[in-house]
């Protein structure tokens, strides 16, 4: 009996966690899927009646501009995010004197709720107030930056301050990497003689692809969670123009107490980062288990 | 020996909490008035409250005009543990009734003649299948033109009479550099806006078939085509700042005189109040060109809650709700006026009285009519969807047509 | 040869200082926000209105700390964010300590004891990390009524505990993979049970990936808004729907002063965590968890 425990242990610890994840993730998305296919209004009813909320989602204009915002959004927050937080590492690893403060600096961001930086954020991008009227007043009176309030480029101001936000964290993953990597192979190189430039290309990046994989989920994971700092930042405006998917969702279900809606959203939603993320996992993980 | 004291503790200790328990009424209340001013004219409901014996449990819930607060309720009804009273307005009172979810306080209403103090059209708003479910607080009155006294005298202008008038006058206001229009580009000040023109452009029964009723005909008609292009017109009339502006600060703009118009709730009475700035003298208020009167009751809709102590606390809160006491401070407070038609006005200012009697003689005329923007119309996906419209056509440069066309499919889409 | 080494040097200051250009333009581009956020919390409102944003203030005041901190309004109760502040330590720091604990032992049992399926659990697991919380708001709330928890802290330490599992799972799995399976066999063979050996081989190892596990959660769960405004009820509200009332209301005067300090007092353990603690952020990452 015991060592039947004792071979089993390893499972039965697992087990709790297996059972929540299942029911409280899995088993909330089958009951999300289920609502979609109603016409639960103000609150969820499971009269299945077909596919009609899906025939309104894909009929919206404003659902395009969400989805159309999230692979603009999502792109280009990973991306420059990544880019920044890998280029800041590198500066970062040439023995910096004020390392420590900087390191705290372009960290910190991460440690702010969004209900307010947004508030900070939306002033300085203000054409009137921030930025824009700054640099007029020092005798730039060409200059414009009104991005936030242009309908075709708002979405863009919303990556500002999600990179803002972000790129610190990630700055941290790289540094971490690049402190991990074998200081001999680099030793090596520079006595061969290899441009610093290129031990970066050639060795020590390439060396660091498990750390891509963990900047890439944490990024994922933020970008497709944006809503504090759209709703913070635009309020989803000019018009719709910055809606994502997260915050039609939020929208339909909450304020105009249309759930079905809601509920198919997030399918559709839940369909496409799954579409990106799990290809993404696998080879990831499948190199892993061949290691 | 042990076990009969353990018994007898916890015996008593039921007994205890048993007679804590009903200490008296009990209401915990779900709203998003938590600024200053707001938060003041809520703590005299308080008050009065607990002066009554009761004990108020406050969640105050802010954001996005009352989301957050929806998200909580709904997160609260479905795990069975809702609140006494919730801050509701408009046709989401009868929705919430539907689910099932209200309680009935018409003894309380009976009891204190609401049918004979309330206005018909606003006890109709607190009725759910002919019983009442939610007591009223207040009227705003939406199609007011808030102008800086100033700035129009000092340029020989006066308050504009029709929409030609207005525009002309924010024409001449713009050839001297200052902006005709303040304005927050979030969309339910657009909305605010845009039912304000249609008002004035379509008239009543136009607004009544395209807002109330959904007609097809109204929403598609040449009037609509005329709300839209003077839509447009009004969107020349604002600064390129506007985007995601508060309301309030649009209100500051006319109080500096930066800005010579707002079109906004008697909300932004408060505003002006609370700089010290005098009706009449400092700024001037009139309803916006056109008849009719847009209103937004703000109200509490009571939840069917458990327990003794709790469904007598909801009872007494309807019934202060609805008292004289409190619906004069409140309003005074607020900005808006009272619900009940027998509150003496002699505490309030000139833009109160003008909107009291506004409201007795649109009730008369039957041009009293619910505000879309503000949720007192339709249903949320249907009002939601005339917003995006408003919105996008708004914030972008689609023609009346096309806004027309795409308003036309939303409704379609939402129902 | 002399001139050319002369010139190599001049090429190596004139990168270096290139290279702390750079790093300065990205030190203005972080710390300008929180740079107008505290200037404003230190102005007035009346300086707020007629100044520049970006202009320092002119006369500071330390009273719109006060009012956040104490008497702002967040409702009825003028008691500031005071409250809301310790019942958000109640929530954190019971929810932290829980679902680390269950990560470290997840993570040892999917990295250590690589029993057939377990990656598969791993992987559900990790793709629960990208599940929109938007989604689980209303069934939640059935359950949380259905087992008694709704609108008490121990409901919120529940929901933040489960989908904090993910991250923390991936965290430890991904820290303890590097870690050579010969140990674990090692110590069976002298005969160390499965808790022995994560108690007293593993968790001494543990520390600097506890710290980045520790961080990350924490910053998770203090500055969580949607939870907390959707699974409480008065009385357990925390520290972020009180900030939201405070700079959230729609009809009101808006105290932009307020509304900042408020905001950099609701960061304040979060900001403090990240300012001591980041070194040992950055150590824990490197010690491996990066390592995949």
């Amino acid at each position: 009996m015991s060592s039947w425990f004792e071979k089993h242990l390893p499972k039965i610890v697992l087990a709790p966690s297996f059972i929540a994840i299942i029911l409280f993730v899995y088993g909330f998305i089958a009951w999300t899927a289920w609502v979609s296919f109603t016409k639960s209004r103000l609150m969820p009813k499971y009269d299945i009646v077909g596919f009609i909320q899906y025939d309104r989602l894909f009929d919206s204009p404003r659902w395009d501009v969400a989805i159309n915002n999230l692979f603009i959004f999502g792109f280009l927050f990973i991306l420059i995010s990544m880019f920044l937080g890998l280029i800041i590492a590198i500066f970062l690893d040439q023995k910096i004197r004020i390392e420590g403060a900087l390191r705290t600096i372009y960290l910190y961001p991460m440690a702010l709720s969004l209900i307010v930086t947004g508030t900070a954020w939306k002033w300085m991008l203000n054409p009137g107030l921030g930025l824009e009227a700054v640099i007029k007043n020092l005798g730039f009176n060409n200059f414009t930056f009104d991005w936030l309030i242009n309908p075709d480029f708002a979405i863009y101001t919303v990556v500002i301050a999600g990179v803002w936000q972000a790129s610190g964290f990630v700055m941290a993953l790289f540094l971490a990497g690049l402190r991990s990597v074998d200081q001999e192979i680099i030793k090596a190189a520079q006595v061969d003689g290899v441009p610093t430039v290129k031990i970066y290309t050639a060795i020590i990046i390439p060396s660091m692809t498990p750390v891509f994989l963990s900047a890439f989920i944490v990024l994922a994971h933020l970008a497709i969670k944006s809503f504090d700092l759209v709703i913070a930042l635009t309020g989803g405006g000019p018009g719709y123009a910055t809606d994502l998917p997260a915050t039609y969702m939020y929208t339909m279900a909450f304020s105009r107490g249309d759930i079905g809606q809601a509920a198919s959203s997030a399918i559709i939603m839940m369909i496409v980062v799954f579409s990106v993320v799990v290809p993404y996992l696998y080879s990831e993980l499948r190199n892993k288990n061949d290691q | 020996m042990f076990k009969k004291l353990a018994v007898a503790a916890v015996a008593t200790t039921f007994s205890l909490s048993a007679s804590i328990s009903y200490a008296g009424p009990k209401a915990e209340v779900l709203h998003w008035w938590t600024s200053g001013g707001e938060a003041k004219s809520v703590a005299v409901l308080q008050k009065e409250f607990s002066e009554n014996g009761g004990t108020w449990t406050d969640m105050p819930v802010a954001g996005g005009g009352g989301d957050a607060a929806m998200t909580a309720l709904r997160a609260r009804v479905l795990s069975g543990n809702a609140p006494a009273a919730v801050q509701l307005k408009g046709p989401s009172i009868q929705e919430w009734y539907e689910e099932g979810a209200l309680a009935d306080i018409s003894d309380v209403a009976n009891k204190n003649n609401w049918s004979k103090v309330l206005p018909e059209s606003i006890a109709g708003h607190m009725k759910c299948e002919g019983k009442w479910c939610a007591a009223p607080v207040n009227v705003h009155r939406i199609d007011w033109i808030w102008a800086n006294a100033s700035v129009l005298s000092s340029n020989g202008l006066s308050m504009p009479k029709t929409w030609e008038e207005f525009n002309a006058t924010a024409k001449a206001l713009q050839a001297k550099g200052i902006i005709p229009l303040a304005h927050g580009g979030q969309a339910w000040q657009d909305a605010t806006v845009f039912e304000a023109v249609a008002l004035g452009i379509g008239g009543a029964n136009f607004f009544h078939d395209a807002f109330v009723k959904l007609d097809k005909k109204a929403l598609q008609s040449d009037t609509m085509i005329k709300v839209f292009d003077q839509m447009r017109i009004m969107r020349g009339f604002v600064d390129k700042n506007f985007s995601g502006r508060d309301w309030n600060l649009a209100t500051a703009m006319v109080m500096n005189g930066e800005a010579a118009f707002q079109i906004m709730g008697d909300w932004a009475k408060g505003e002006f109040l609370a700089a010290g700035k005098v009706p009449g003298k400092d700024f001037l208020c009139s309803s916006t060109p056109g008849e009719g009167f847009l209103y937004n009751v703000d109200s509490f809709a009571m939840f069917k809650v458990k327990g003794n102590e709790r469904q007598e606390g909801q009872k007494l809160l309807a019934k202060l709700v609805v008292g004289k006491n409190f619906q004069k401070v409140f309003n005074l407070n607020k900005g808006s006026i009272p619900a009940r038609t027998d509150v003496s006005l002699g505490e309030f200012d000139h833009c109160a009285h003008v909107s009291a009697a506004d409201m007795n003689a649109s009730s008369v005329g039957g041009t009293l009519l619910p505000s879309y923007a503000h949720g007192m119309a339709l249903r949320g996906a249907q009002a939601g969807a005339i917003t995006d419209t408003v919105t996008a056509h708004f914030n972008s440069n689609m023609s009346s047509k096309e806004a027309v066309a795409m308003l036309v499919k939303a409704i379609d889409n939402s129902k | 040869m002399i001139n050319s080494v002369g010139k190599n040097q001049l090429n190596k200051i004139i990168l270096r200082i290139f290279l702390y250009l750079i790093l300065s333009v990205f030190v203005i581009y972080y710390l300008l926000p929180l740079f107008v956020m505290i200037t404003t919390s230190l102005k007035s409102l009346e300086e707020i209105r007629t100044g520049s944003l970006i202009a320092l203030p002119r006369n500071i005041t330390f009273e719109a700390w006060g009012t956040a901190w104490s008497t702002a309004c967040t409702g009825i109760r003028c008691e500031g964010l005071k409250p809301f502040f310790w019942n958000s330590i109640f929530i954190a720091i019971p929810a932290v300590i829980i679902s680390t604990l269950i990560g470290a032992i997840n993570g040892y049992v999917i990295a250590q004891w690589r029993f057939k399926g377990a990656n598969i659990i791993f992987a559900l697991m990790l793709f629960g990390c990208f599940i929109p919380f938007q989604v689980i708001l209303l069934p939640m709330a059935r359950v949380l009524g259905l087992i008694d928890l709704a609108g008490s802290i121990s409901g919120l330490i529940f929901v933040h505990v489960i989908y904090g599992i993910g991250f923390t799972t991936l965290f430890f799995r991904n820290y303890y993979v590097s870690i050579p399976v010969e140990l674990v066999k090692a110590a069976k063979i002298d005969g160390a049970t499965f808790l022995r050996i994560f108690w007293s081989i593993f968790l001494p190892l543990s520390l600097p990936i506890t710290v980045v596990t520790v961080i990350w959660q924490f910053t998770q769960i203090w500055n969580d808004f949607l939870f907390g405004v959707s699974f409480s009820e008065a009385g357990t509200q925390p520290i972020t729907v009180a900030l939201n009332n405070i700079v959230n209301s729609t009809t009101g005067v808006k105290e932009y002063n307020v509304d900042m300090a408020a905001a950099i007092i609701a960061a304040m353990p979060t900001l403090l965590v990240y300012i001591f603690a980041g070194k040992y952020f950055i150590r824990g990452l490197t010690a491996g968890s990066v390592k995949g």
